[in-house]
């Protein structure tokens, strides 16, 4: 996010170009595409098996789509993945914070690794990454010694250590209590204003959609694609498809 | 991109610190502790920090601003300073915790001492035992399927390890004792030395040290991770006793597949040996009839009786390790590694007692 290094605005941040993914025969979805804007809260949503990670997990580099394209400022992810690697953070649904490293060392690893700076330095950064999530005073502590929504917090935290410019976050309130979900929220629109980095955004809960949400995409295990993308309020009030307005609307589709 | 650079001049009775290039993570290594010598070392009234050159301002950056503001402890004038990079200042200030870092909490390292160890150890064999006794009225916690698929892996996929290192156990035994006696003509006799090895020592203690690698590490990492995993938590409240269901099938396995391989040792150990006694010049029916005239059913019975007792001492330690597994990543690695190191030292243990007992008895 820094300003000479941001490119172009217009630009999309991410560009998704009829991408699929399937396992072994099956069809997880097919002929995926949108474009994320910079700067944006971008949420992909959908039920269980809708493929939400697993799209996640090749925007990301971590799975190389069966078909189609993914492209990170300006970068494709499947040839260039050292490049995207640089301009993206991710937090994983569990946190994945090193266990045998305090939350200091976790987020310091990737100063450590990738940057000169002295270790006075690297310390006063990742402390205030740390205090910028709300972890100031629990620095010194383990992943084992905290709880599920610090360890979310930490992983951001983590994720943000080299200020990347686009960050993936893997279902940030899935197994907290709504108080907590809800801080997350928060914390994640303080960080765009502080920071003005872009979000992508896997979740399936209604109330962070609305809360944080630009615009969202909505994949579905039986369509096996997109049944819709725009703003929550667009998707509720004037979606033609059943399973969009079920969502929206909390209902069972009988 | 251009790497940080930093200029320190006086200006009329103020300090001014000047700022350029990319004030980024990866940029400002070699300007940092200068520039932060340079705010501690003014002594004027006031301190201007210009950012009119600066390219790109990122967390860091403003985490360095902020320190150099601090190492000041006046009022800083700035320079150059946009609406942006003041927003993103002023959120990384109230972010910055105060004080010095805390020490890590002491107790953590803590490892259990060796009293409260051997007690968890004798524990555990205690409540093996009372699982085996108690076996009959929970029988149906036993599954078949388990034996099956532990036998294969304990038994039958520890086959070709163990052919092949008795085969070769009994040829290196047979030619470096038959160099030396050679010497006294005596060298038909290797045959009774390495036969009588082979079935009282070599065989079961061989066996135990490759059961305790792939067998005992094994079960202390299935069921550490089952236990890291909590498994062992949601078996226990389901009224699924731990023990029963998994270890003492284990334990069951280890000991019959022990002597299953024990033969097998002892027989590859003796082909191992003639092969070296026939390039020697003797033929196959004298070095049989010379194993035949000097060893017995005994000393063969003597070797299964000790296998299974190592088998059930390996699979107990294996169990144990994993079972009481702790929390954090390495607790798994270290309950293997407990499990391997204890099932070799009470194997070696229980087979000094066994050439205690064997003296005494005259066996």
């Amino acid at each position: 996010m820094s300003e000479a290094a941001a490119p172009d605005v217009a630009a999309p941040a991410i560009t998704v170009d009829g991408v699929a993914q399937g396992f072994g025969g099956r069809e997880i979805f097919r002929d995926v595409s949108f474009q994320v804007a910079n700067g944006e809260i971008f949420v992909i949503l959908g039920g269980s098996g809708a493929g939400k990670s697993t799209l996640l997990r090749q925007m990301i580099g971590l799975l190389p789509p069966s078909a189609g394209r993914i492209t990170i400022l300006g970068h494709d992810v499947a040839r260039e993945t050292e490049a995207v690697r640089r301009d993206i953070g991710v937090m994983f649904q569990s946190g994945a914070l090193f266990g045998s490293m305090t939350l200091l060392d976790n987020v310091m690893l990737p100063l450590t690794m990738f940057t000169d700076l002295p270790g006075a330095a690297r310390i006063e950064i990742a402390r205030v990454k740390l205090g910028l999530v709300g972890l100031g005073d629990a620095a010194m502590l383990l992943p084992a010694e905290i709880s599920g929504g610090m360890a979310k917090r930490a992983a951001i935290a983590r994720a943000l250590a080299l200020d990347p410019p686009i960050l993936f976050l893997d279902e940030p309130s899935a197994g907290l209590d709504p108080i907590t979900a809800a801080g997350l929220d928060q914390l994640i629109l303080e960080l765009r204003a502080a920071l003005g980095c872009t979000f992508v955004v896997v979740t399936h809960e209604l109330s962070s959609i609305f809360t944080i949400s630009d615009r969202c995409l909505m994949l579905d295990k039986t369509a096996r694609g997109v049944i819709g993308i725009g703003t929550a309020a667009d998707l509720r009030d004037h979606s033609d498809n059943p399973v969009v307005r079920a969502f929206f609307n909390r209902k069972a589709l009988t | 991109m251009s790497p940080a650079r930093l200029s320190v001049a006086e200006d009329g009775g103020a300090t001014v610190i000047a700022l350029g290039g990319e004030l980024t993570a990866a940029g400002l290594g070699p300007v940092w502790q200068r520039a932060l010598a340079a705010a501690r070392r003014t002594r004027s009234a006031s301190m201007t920090i210009d950012l009119g050159a600066a390219e790109a301002l990122d967390s860091a950056g403003a985490t360095l601003l902020i320190a150099l503001e601090q190492a000041f402890g006046g009022t800083v004038e700035w320079r150059g300073l946009t609406e942006r990079r003041r927003g993103l200042i002023e959120r990384l200030r109230a972010a910055i915790p105060q004080g010095p870092l805390p020490r890590p909490s002491a107790s953590r390292s803590a490892a259990p001492g060796f009293r409260q160890t051997l007690a968890t150890r004798i524990a555990f064999f205690g409540q093996t035992v009372l699982a085996a006794l108690a076996l009959p009225a929970k029988l149906r916690f036993l599954r078949a399927a388990d034996f099956g698929r532990l036998g294969e892996r304990a038994g039958y996929q520890a086959v070709p390890l163990v052919g092949m290192l008795g085969f070769l156990i009994g040829m290196i035994l047979a030619f470096q004792s038959a160099v030396p006696m050679r010497q006294f003509g005596a060298d038909l006799y290797v045959a009774n030395l390495v036969s009588i090895s082979l079935f009282r020592e070599l065989g079961p203690l061989l066996c135990a040290t490759i059961l305790a690698g792939r067998t005992g590490s094994a079960f202390a990492a299935e069921l550490g991770t089952m236990s890291v995993n909590e498994e062992i938590s949601a078996l226990t409240t389901m009224g699924i006793d731990p023990e029963t269901m998994l270890v003492l099938p284990r334990v069951a396995v280890a000991m019959l597949v022990m002597p299953a391989l024990t033969i097998l040792m002892d027989i590859v150990g003796l082909l191992g040996m003639g092969f070296v006694l026939v390039l020697f010049g003797f033929t196959p029916g004298v070095i049989l009839a010379q194993v035949a005239s000097f060893t017995g059913p005994a000393d063969l019975f003597l070797g299964l009786v000790k296998s299974v007792v190592f088998g059930a001492a390996i699979g107990i330690i294996g169990c144990r390790a994993g079972l009481t597994t702790g929390g954090g990543p390495r607790a798994v690695g270290e309950a293997a590694t407990s499990a391997v190191v204890g099932g070799i030292v009470a194997t070696i243990l229980l087979d000094g007692l066994f050439a205690v007992m064997t003296y005494r008895l005259g066996i």
